[in-house]
């Protein structure tokens, strides 16, 4: 399919770059952190990386996330270009940083923004990466979340955002705690002005980023037994002092207390999505998908 | 002053008004006369307390906004306002006492006002989760301030936290969604909101509270992402390092008026402001009236844009230079991923 054809419909002030994919050699072998299954590279990634033996679902970076959800892997990247700085001074920042951008070649940050489609259905998405600094967001994962809010509400397109993440960036402090406030206000405007946001939490989603934009979807879904929540496991059991039971905070035990509205399989979620976009493509309004 | 509890960095000061004090009974027991020797003392001692709360480091400022007999939600409600009715419950489950609220007015002016509430002893404490709010905490706020939009009054909230309560009900109840919802819905009250951050104010859990046109500090309030203690948790893998954190971690009134996440200070008495209540009180009234009285004939449109915009430009990151322009070419075989093991949490 060709790009002017697959945008053909919208009209768009800017055409944001395509960004390349990156090259990563194979490894060989994974070994399931679940159930400690050894299993081939290739055969993990054919099973979109979900343990072939117990169902554990790999978590993902954000590019691989992209390969398996957009139409032919397919992004018209935003903000590519736009990178943290050390705005507080704190120690170490930088240097973790760097490593963090070394680590990561194809990652400049904990969130990866742009458009594209889902069976057809043109999306502005925004998937958070764990591996680059724990997902963390700081400055930069707020702004990029927030311009990518703006672009679905003046576009007039559909939010899909999959995150992950510890939590809010340390290192920028009282900056990186508005962020949850920034991207949450945008959220007002969008959905507020009738925007769709499809939020999907992936293995974990903890702190400020579950406390702001990654609760408030229109529709919440997660995947099988990711970590969803606001504290974490150990501070909560050291204030009761009892210990938490296995499934505590999982995407299960999460929609069991009614928290979410599915709970979906890797190998069901662009069709899932796919189903809740056609939804939504009837009726006037904000969310026209066509 | 004796009944106060002293912090650490205050022992010179309060070891010199004990050695007054005693000259002052010895010259009343003895007829002797110290007059000179106390009044020389007492000059030293207030040299003394210049020097130290002029120039107080971070970590202080932490120490003194936690104080047990810091000034509450509460306090400030009775001292600032009048005719205060409190209200209470989320409509949904319960009265989470870590959060009050209700009707007051301002010089005359009905308003809502809102606040996180510590505990005055312990039994007290224990009834308010020390101030930190499960999800029926944030809706009953919530409630309040959906309330205070359909009748067009203004909103204040107080702000003194450590956190959200950390608590496995809390979680089942939806601590995340209670938080993020009101981010979300304080975006876009079309009714002025005023915060004030009176003590510490600790992550998601203040900021639930925090979502106003207008942000203001007590001098020695902190307001911080994570708790300085956690960060040195996180950081040292040592809790009691928070002081040296708290220096890294920019959490004071006035480092916050800098990066513009707050638009104004509230004067507090020398040593903080359980010295005086009532001075703080004033202040706070001064200045929270100041900052309303800019808000009142602004539209709702006008205030939830004046909102957004405070909170929008709250940021910093840079463009790095060599920006990825290489040519388009999506690869049609998706990624072959990086050998890794899923980490456990
Ligand atoms: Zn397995």
């Amino acid at each position: 399919m060709q790009i002017k054809d697959l945008f053909s419909k919208k009209k768009y002030a800017t055409i944001p770059s395509e960004r390349p994919k990156r090259d990563i050699p194979e490894g060989l072998m994974n070994k399931c952190s679940k159930c400690g299954t050894i299993q081939y590279s290739k055969e993990l990634d054919k099973n979109l990386k979900v343990c072939s033996s117990c169902g554990h679902h790999y978590r993902l970076s954000a590019w691989e996330r992209i390969g398996m959800t957009l139409d032919d892997g397919r992004l018209f990247e935003y903000d590519a270009e736009m990178e943290s700085v050390d705005p507080m001074e704190f120690p170490g920042y930088k240097g973790k940083l760097e490593q963090q951008r070394q680590k990561n070649p194809s990652l400049r940050e904990a969130v990866v923004t742009g458009e594209g489609t889902i069976n057809g259905h043109p999306v502005v998405v925004a998937v958070m990466s764990f591996d680059f600094f724990s997902g963390s967001m700081g400055s930069v994962v707020g702004e990029k979340i927030t311009r990518a809010i703006e672009a679905a509400h003046e576009k007039k397109l559909p939010l899909l955002i999959f995150s992950t993440s510890g939590g809010a960036r340390m290192q920028e402090s009282i900056l990186s705690l508005m962020q949850m406030a920034k991207t949450s206000a945008a959220l007002s405007m969008f959905q507020g002005a009738g925007g769709l946001f499809i939020s999907v939490f992936t293995d974990p989603t903890m702190g400020g980023v579950s406390a702001s934009f990654a609760s408030l979807g229109d529709y919440n879904l997660a995947e099988p037994g990711a970590l969803v929540g606001f504290a974490g496991r150990i501070v909560i059991e050291q204030t009761i002092r009892q210990k938490l039971p296995d499934n505590f905070q999982t995407a299960e035990f999460n929609m069991q207390h009614g928290q979410l509205d599915l709970v979906v399989h890797r190998k069901d979620m662009k069709v899932t999505i796919g189903k809740l976009l056609d939804m939504h493509t009837v009726r006037e309004g904000l969310s026209h998908g066509g | 002053m004796a009944a106060e509890q002293m912090l650490p960095f205050e022992k010179p000061i309060s070891d010199l008004r004990e050695k007054i004090a005693t000259l002052k009974t010895l010259a009343e027991n003895n007829g002797m006369d110290f007059s000179e020797e106390i009044a020389r003392l007492e000059e030293k001692c207030k040299a003394m307390e210049e020097e130290l709360y002029n120039e107080m480091t971070p970590a202080q400022k932490m120490h003194i906004a936690r104080l047990h007999q810091r000034p509450t939600s509460l306090d400030f409600i009775q001292a600032v306002f009048t005719d205060f009715m409190e209200l209470h419950g989320d409509r949904l489950f319960a009265d989470d006492l870590a959060i009050v609220g209700g009707l007051a007015k301002l010089n005359g002016l009905p308003v809502t006002v809102i606040g996180h509430q510590r505990g005055k002893d312990t039994k007290d404490n224990i009834a308010r989760f020390f101030g930190s709010p499960h999800p029926e905490g944030f809706r009953k706020a919530l409630r309040l301030m959906q309330q205070a939009n359909k009748f067009n009054r203004p909103i204040i909230t107080f702000i003194d936290t450590k956190g959200a309560y950390p608590g496995n009900t809390a979680e089942e109840r939806g601590q995340s969604e209670a938080i993020a919802r009101n981010l979300r819905e304080m975006a876009g009250f079309g009714v002025p909101i005023v915060c004030i951050v009176i003590g510490e104010g600790g992550s998601g859990g203040a900021l639930a509270l925090g979502v106003g046109n207008r942000v203001l500090m007590l001098e020695n309030a902190i307001y911080s992402a994570i708790s300085p203690n956690g960060a040195a948790s996180i950081l040292w893998k040592d809790a009691t390092k928070a002081d040296i954190a708290a220096e890294a971690m920019k959490i004071t009134a006035k480092d916050l008026l800098e990066f513009e996440v707050i638009e104004d200070i509230v004067e507090e008495p020398q040593g903080g402001a359980h010295r005086d209540l009532a001075f703080t009180a004033e202040r706070l009234k001064e200045k929270l009236w100041k900052h309303l009285v800019e808000l009142l004939p602004m539209t709702p449109e006008q205030l939830i844009e004046d909102r957004y915009h405070k909170f929008r430009k709250i940021g910093q990151f840079r463009m790095a230079e060599a920006a990825s322009q290489e040519t388009p070419q999506a690869s049609q075989e998706s990624d072959a991923p990086e050998m890794t093991e899923s980490a456990k949490v």
